[in-house]
């Protein structure tokens, strides 16, 4: 039986399969209609996260699977302080798989060890979120046709971003990615992505403040949000949450086949006036987000459709 | 030559860094073990000025040794068999930590739920690093370079 903690769990040939699989689920839903018929998902997520566990749920539901869960930690037994171990045993003799989020890092680990069904996890804390990296990888894969042989920008809060500090993992294994990475002097990438990542793997990179420097060269920019409990007071938050916008006028200096992507919710950093831009790409993000669950979970179930 | 004669079965543990027996006297579990124990603080050395020596008289298997790998690695260790020296260890960084080390990292798993064992794992040899096998949090050995 197998979990998923990191999105570096999987090999890049495991991975080449997953995301071959989320491609043919995207071309032929109807064929996975029904394949996780009589099967169980259990969202076990002790912080709010509605939209992670609505793309759970959406996936398991494609499949004709059914869901059950809870959406926050007062409302489950870990409220009246059972242990994640225990309550993982629970679950799994109610259901076939389960997607964890947990605010703690390591707490979807721990349940690994106990469970007997797998374990996804869903997000811990600062640590790992490993179905993002999938869904990162599975756009950029089926909206540029390749991963690797590109140079990707990403913008605005390197230092605290989990998603883009993935991301730079599970880019490094692919050949010819060069990273211009794109943030405020005080939101820059931590050393440890820096030396022993990107410098000790010989990758490709330079670090820009100005988005304008960066976007000509682009064949894709990733945005993230500034998240606001980063900061410790509301002046340095509302100077750096505006330090980025990318608009109709900056689009301008991008190339035709740049694509733009963001994990969203978003907050300043996009303009709305771009969305219709078709290169803008996060809403479609969303959807192969769905994609990639469906097929994690088929995988992880290990159920074959012909 | 150090003088073993009163050991029959065990380890005598030479060269420890002055002032730091009593720490390794903690980390090998001594205190819970049953055994005969001999600590000498300040013997002097040529090599080190000043060091530390600690004598333990038991069956060689009782003891995780592995565990002065991670706390100092020039730790001479000498396994003595019928009151004599009959080999010598060489300590290596031990590939993982069990309840040696605690994760500081407040956001951890083993932050809330305390039973938990506290696992670290060896994620870079070269620049021994230790992270939290949950967390993933670098811990660093105090072990240091020659
Ligand atoms: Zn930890």
């Amino acid at each position: 039986m197998r979990h998923l903690m990191s999105p570096l769990d999987f090999s890049v040939e495991e991975l080449d399969r997953l995301l071959d699989l989320a491609n043919d689920i995207e071309a032929n839903p109807e064929k996975y209609a029904h394949a996780c018929s009589g099967r169980k998902l259990a969202t076990l997520f002790y912080e709010p996260s509605t939209r992670t566990r609505l793309s759970f749920e959406a996936a398991m539901l494609n499949l004709g699977g059914s869901v059950l869960g809870f959406s926050s930690a007062d409302s489950s037994s870990a409220a009246k302080g059972e242990s994640v171990s225990d309550t993982i045993r629970v679950i799994s003799c109610y259901a076939d798989i389960c997607a964890m989020r947990h605010p703690k890092e390591g707490a979807p680990l721990v349940a690994s060890t106990k469970s007997r069904i797998p374990v996804i996890n869903a997000g811990d804390g600062g640590h790992q979120h490993p179905t993002q990296t999938l869904t990162d990888l599975l756009t950029i894969r089926s909206l540029k046709g390749r991963l690797g042989k590109f140079t990707i920008g990403l913008c605005g809060d390197l230092k605290f971003g989990r998603t883009v500090h993935s991301l730079i993992q599970a880019l490094i294994r692919y050949p010819d990615v060069n990273f211009i990475l794109i943030s405020p002097e005080e939101l820059r990438i931590p050393d440890n992505i820096r030396e022993d990542v990107l410098r000790r793997n010989h990758q490709n990179f330079k670090e820009v403040v100005r988005l304008e420097d960066a976007l000509p060269d682009l064949d894709l920019l990733y945005m993230t949000r500034v998240q606001k409990e980063r900061f410790f007071n509301e002046e340095d938050y509302v100077r750096m949450k505006d330090f980025y916008i990318l608009d109709r006028e900056k689009m301008k200096l991008a190339g035709p086949d740049m694509i733009v992507l963001h994990p969203l919710p978003r907050v300043n950093e996009i303009s709305v006036d771009i969305d219709d831009d078709p290169r803008a790409a996060y809403f479609k993000q969303v959807q192969y987000g769905v994609y990639v669950r469906m097929a994690l979970i088929l995988t992880l179930l290990e159920v074959k459709v012909c | 030559m150090l003088n073993v004669g009163q050991l029959n079965e065990g380890v005598v543990l030479d060269h420890i860094e002055a002032g730091k027996s009593m720490s390794i006297y903690k980390y090998l579990k001594l205190d819970q073990m049953d055994c005969c124990v001999a600590i000498i603080k300040n013997a002097h050395s040529n090599k080190m000025g000043k060091k530390d020596i600690i004598k333990v008289e038991c069956p060689i298997d009782e003891l995780d040794l592995n565990v002065l790998g991670f706390i100092d690695h020039r730790i001479t260790v000498n396994i003595i068999q019928n009151g004599a020296i009959v080999a010598k260890k060489d300590l290596k960084l031990p590939k993982k930590l069990i309840n040696i080390i605690h994760c500081k990292n407040p956001r951890c798993i083993t932050s809330i739920e305390q039973e938990l064992d506290q696992i670290f794992f060896l994620a870079d040899e070269e620049r021994e690093t230790y992270r939290c096998m949950y967390c993933e949090e670098k811990y660093r050995s105090s072990r240091k370079k020659n």
